[in-house]
């Protein structure tokens, strides 16, 4: 059985249709990135997954538990991790508190009065900081680091639910460009070493065929296309998607396309 | 460069937050002329639309417009130089009108130059003009993106930032909306278009810069890019 | 009930509706377009009484006729509004990217600062206003008597609705202000200016405000409390109608109006309370009101409030040990009145402490914290006198009695956020004092109720202020240490981020629930002990005015450190029992010093203390 499997998902706000029939599955170990043109269903179907929506139908299992309409924090408990298009963290804190916190909150101690905060867990947070390359700047404010460090921090958050799934929203966006193939190279390792299935949506084309060991490919909310990179680079209905569904059409009747 | 364009930015760069989204990035933009900023998602479109109208805060580099450093003006100041704003998620106000939308954009031109009236801009978009005095939340996505162009309009400017106004549309109302751009374009309005879908912009526009991660990789003139398979190959397509 | 009785019932809840309406709707259009909840919108609507007061009975000497009088009328109201623009440009222009706690604040700083220009200039005394020419009498609506003026008042009320809706449907500015509602930043990238937009809009508000005010002025005598009273209702149906709707105030107003009107014949003694179950019904089916709009959160590069967390360095902890032990000793070098002082500042610092459990360190803006200490002090005052229960129960059990209305109050409150939360937390506040004031058989109503003393063993000055200082440090120790327990880092974590918090398994709602039980309960036992300090229980210990002290102590000292409420609360009630006998302007000199202090110094004295020691040990602010 695969690690996540996404099945019939549909989901219309309105009369939009945002996700249709949308069913794919993510084997452990295993990167999965979702493309597709803005309003093509991908934030949809991730909260779906992560709980911030619940689909009209269909479902989503992650490793046998059936997690549909699950809140987040329900989600979180059973194996997901999470990181934002733009890193959510705990800005008042120190990197390690950041760590420290979810460390707390996935050990049931985060509603303890009388034990205290300042030296609970930290050793075990700096054990997740050093995964993530970012052990030396344990006690730093994490308000102080350059954003491509605060999202290795926030990968470091997400680790410390032992998850199963990592959940990335465009993991790379807001990143100097230097920075993001470091990023790439560091998710895809703990990924393979941990036997983490990562699912991840992006708009820099060099980290999805870089690092995706398959492409699922959205439009209208729909699933277009799904495969190893080589595929969906070839595809002439994902090119479509890319260059707008007319401008390639046109283009091709012109016999400029290669 | 030339110093004589009517919009000129260079060095630019821009950030949400800690979050940077563009990397010193330069375009020109000349009178009457229409150029394309072609990319793909996240590659800085709407953040260097944003950045020129005032909307995301300065960092570095500058912003100059019809003689003037627009930089760090508020926005209303940059639109009554005549720099008009055409947002990718068009924030028409639902709650109004669509003449009261139009209303909201209304300034008297400037001085020399003919004025939009509500009944030009119904003989540029005819769709609106059955619509006067419908709540603009009942229109359709292709209205409401006629009418945040009309909107802009009636504030007569020199030049119109468009941001992606074929996103989302059936292709026959693409066509329509290429058509009324190129109406305006020819009453001498020029037009800074950021675009994904390449036949649209090659309909419009003379020139185009490619945009990839918050920088320029391209400038040239859109025959040359319809013409260059090896150029789509390496920026726009997968 | 016949029908001509429920009719002319009817008629009298239209006639205060449409009184409501005029005032909520100012308030709800500023609200709209500047995203700022004026306080000061009560003290306008005074401030239009008064001047009716003043001009209209000059007019009638002129002319003794009815359009002298509504032409006085109009020009209070024009006076108030010009007073509101000098505020938008003095003030409010300064404070629009503030957060909304030091919008609050300062607007609250106006109207202390009215109040006592308003005292200077009328004096003390209520003036009761002139009546309208010609409409003095009552006519016959269906056999029974109603008031001319009453009816005139629902007239004026539907034609304010109708020239609103010409003003904002068939003018320019009405169709910008609509805009600005929606999408201020839009209207501007289309070339109008938001500085004379918003001016425009603080007049518009201020005018209504005070034409409410100059129309009550022949009904209600002119007071100096009157601003309070009105902005706690003002609120009330602006939370209910739906923050910035003019059609929801007007929907609200008419709600409230009938539901008065009737509900005295069903609950002659509670109509309040019957205002407040509206509120709560409309708020659990809508948590933004009838017609209002879900709040954007609010993106935030820093968060206001405790940030870094350090346990005490060696300076301070001298400095705590130095504190306690000059508690300790106070009475032994003291004189009596330095012990009473003290034993209030203990109090005090226990209040303030536990509001910035909530402020500081859960980013929740209560702007009624004083509710909670004021049902701390009922609730051990009525256990004492009315079930004759002695002082010890009575003192551990008001904090319970506390923290229980607070999780009820806070069961609503933890589902908004921002100024929707703030005025919400205001409204449940005015709630509490309605019922302290109204439901005179238990508590005494205006009068409170008297001789709750502490038994003989600790009734010395002394006796009762070491008794104090042990519940009160106790107390205080407790609440520090679930600050730096897991407990206080969870609240930060949800106050910094509640999307990555819900990521990582928080419950954020049941926390933040929680943290309001707990401070209620702490400010409760500061209420109780104030209690007996003080021999007696009255409303103004739930009022607004107590809940702005604690605000401005927590300020004072700095909400962004956690010991800052203690200093904050020291140096102002010091500060206040010193200089409040010593000046007539003592709600003025306050006013204005909140004012500085949120364009001057929105860290606080101990928010600077840590800056001044993070730049001597070098390490980044």
């Amino acid at each position: 059985m695969s690690l996540l499997m996404v099945e019939g998902l549909d989901k219309a706000f309105g009369g939009v249709i945002a996700a249709r029939a949308v069913s794919f599955a993510l084997e452990a170990g295993e990167l999965l990135a979702v493309i597709g043109p803005n309003g093509a269903g991908k934030s949809t179907v991730f909260n779906i997954i992560g709980g911030q929506l619940r689909p009209d139908a269909g479902r989503v299992v992650l490793a046998g538990d059936t997690i549909t309409g699950l809140a987040p924090r329900a989600v979180w408990r059973k194996g997901l991790g999470r990181t934002f298009q733009v890193a959510q963290t705990f800005i008042s804190m120190s990197v390690t508190e950041n760590v420290q916190m979810a460390l707390m909150s996935w050990h049931g101690e985060a509603a303890s009065l009388t034990a205290s905060a300042a030296g609970l867990r930290r050793a075990e947070a700096i054990g997740l900081l050093g995964l993530v390359g970012m052990a030396e700047a344990a006690d730093r404010p994490i308000s102080a680091l350059a954003y491509g460090d605060v999202k290795r921090v926030e990968l470091a958050i997400a680790l410390a639910g032992e998850p199963k799934l990592l959940l990335m929203d465009e993991p790379t966006a807001g990143m100097a460009p230097k920075e993001r193939a470091a990023l790439m190279q560091l998710v895809a390792g703990l990924a393979r070493e941990r036997k983490i299935g990562v699912l991840f949506t992006e708009h820099d084309m060099a980290a999805v065929f870089g690092h995706a060991d398959r492409i699922l490919v959205l439009m209208h909310g729909e699933v277009i296309a799904s495969g190893p990179p080589d595929a969906v680079r070839r595809d002439p209905k994902v090119r479509d998607v890319y260059l707008g569904e007319s401008g390639l059409a046109a283009a091709n009747a012109a016999g400029t396309a290669p | 460069m030339t110093g004589d364009a009517l919009l000129a930015v260079s060095d630019l760069t821009a950030a949400y937050g800690e979050a940077e989204v563009l990397f010193g990035l330069s375009l020109e933009l000349h009178a009457g002329e229409a150029v394309a900023v072609i990319g793909r998602n996240g590659a800085g479109k709407t953040s260097t639309l944003k950045r020129i109208m005032g909307l995301l805060p300065a960092r570095a580099g500058t912003v100059r417009f019809a003689g003037h450093d627009i930089t760090r003006l508020a926005p209303y100041r940059i639109a009554r130089l005549g720099l008009g704003y055409v947002p990718e998620e068009r924030r028409i106000f639902t709650d109004l009108t669509v003449y009261e939308n139009l209303e909201v954009g209304r300034r008297a031109p400037q001085a020399g130059r003919s004025a939009w009236t509500p009944e030009r801009l119904f003989a540029l978009f005819p769709n609106l003009a059955a619509m006067q005095g419908r709540r603009a939340s009942a229109m359709s996505g292709g209205e409401q993106q006629m009418l945040t162009i009309a909107r802009t309009l009636m504030g007569n400017p020199r030049a119109i930032l468009l941001d992606e106004p074929s996103e989302g549309l059936a292709p026959v109302i693409v066509e329509q909306m290429a058509a009324a751009i190129n109406d305006m374009k020819q009453s001498g309005v020029a037009v800074l278009l950021c675009e994904q879908n390449l036949q649209f912009a090659t309909a419009i526009c003379e020139r185009a810069y490619i945009i990839e991660r918050g920088e320029i990789r391209y400038c040239g003139t859109t025959a040359e890019l319809a013409a260059d398979a090896g150029l789509r190959e390496q920026y726009l397509t997968v | 009930m016949d029908l001509p009785f429920l009719v002319t019932q009817s008629l009298s809840g239209l006639a205060s509706a449409s009184s409501l309406f005029i005032i909520s709707c100012g308030l709800t259009i500023v609200f709209g377009v500047t995203r700022i909840v004026n306080f000061a919108h009560g003290s306008f609507y005074m401030l239009g009484a008064y001047l009716a007061v003043s001009i209209v009975p000059r007019l009638l000497d002129l002319h003794y006729s009815l359009p002298m009088f509504l032409a006085g009328i109009v020009a209070a109201a024009v006076v108030v509004g010009l007073v509101g623009v000098v505020m938008e440009v003095v003030l409010l222009r300064r404070i629009y990217r503030a957060p909304e706690l030091f919008q609050l604040l300062a607007t609250f700083g106006v109207v202390l600062v009215i109040e006592d220009l308003v005292v200077t200039f009328w004096g003390p005394l209520d003036l009761m206003g002139a009546r309208a020419p010609g409409m003095r009498g009552a006519v016959d609506i269906l056999g029974n008597r109603f008031p001319v003026y009453q009816l005139f008042l629902i007239g004026t009320g539907v034609l304010v609705l109708a020239l609103l809706w010409l003003l904002m449907h068939r003018t320019r500015y009405g169709v910008l202000v609509r805009a600005a509602t929606q999408d201020r930043e839009m209207v501007g990238a289309l070339g109008v200016n938001q500085a004379i937009l918003f001016t425009g809009t603080l007049f518009l508000g201020s005018f209504l405000a005070g034409l409410g005010g100059a129309l009550q002025s022949p009904l209600i005598a002119a007071n100096s409390h009157m601003d309070i009273a009105i902005i706690a209702e003002a609120f009330v149906v602006t939370v209910i109608g739906g923050m910035g709707s003019v059609p929801g105030a007007f929907l609200a107003a008419l709600l409230i109006g009938q539901l008065q009107a009737f509900g005295i014949l069903i609950v002659p003694k509670a109509t309040l309370v019957l205002v407040f179950a509206l509120m709560a019904v409309v708020l659990i089916v809508k948590p933004w009101g009838l017609l209002g709009r879900p709040e954007a959160p609010a993106t935030r590069a820093a968060p206001e409030g405790i940030a870094n967390l350090k346990p005490f360095g060696r300076v301070e902890r001298i400095a705590a040990v130095l504190a306690l032990g000059v508690a300790l000793l106070l009475p032994v070098f003291g004189d009596a009145y330095l012990v009473k002082l003290g034993t209030e500042i203990l109090i005090f610092a226990l209040a303030a402490f536990s509001l910035n459990l909530l402020l500081g360190n859960g980013g929740i803006v209560s702007f009624g914290h004083a509710a909670y200490f004021g049902i701390g002090a009922y609730a051990a005052g009525l256990l004492a006198i009315r079930l004759g229960m002695a002082m010890l129960p009575a003192l551990m059990l008001a904090p319970i009695v506390a923290g229980l209305f607070a999780a009820l109050f806070g069961v609503f409150i933890v589902r908004l956020s921002g100024i929707y939360l703030a005025m919400l937390t205001l409204a449940f506040a005015q709630i509490a004092y309605a019922v302290a004031f109204q439901w005179v058989g238990l508590t005494g109503g205006d009068n409170g109720i008297l001789g709750i003393w502490p038994p003989d063993w600790a009734s010395g000055r002394t006796a009762y202020y070491y008794l104090v200082l042990v519940f009160a440090v106790a107390a205080i120790a407790a609440l520090r240490h679930a600050i730096y327990a897991p407990f206080g880092a969870t609240l930060r974590a949800a106050r910094d981020s509640a999307v990555r918090a819900d990521a990582i398994g928080i419950d954020v709602k049941l926390y933040r629930l929680a943290a309001f039980a707990l401070a209620g309960a702490a400010a409760g036992l500061a209420g109780a002990l104030y209690a007996f300090a003080n021999g007696s229980i009255d409303p103004t210990l739930l009022a607004i005015p107590l809940s702005i002290d604690m605000l401005a102590m927590t300020l004072a000292g700095g909400i962004q450190t956690v010991i800052g409420p203690l200093v904050g609360a020291a140096a102002f009630h010091t500060a206040k029992d010193f200089f409040m006998p010593l000046t007539d302007y003592w709600r003025l000199l306050l006013g204005l010093a909140i004012i500085a202090m949120v364009l001057a110094a929105p860290q606080g004295l101990a928010g600077g203390w840590a800056r001044l020691r993070s730049r001597f040990s070098g390490a980044p602010a």
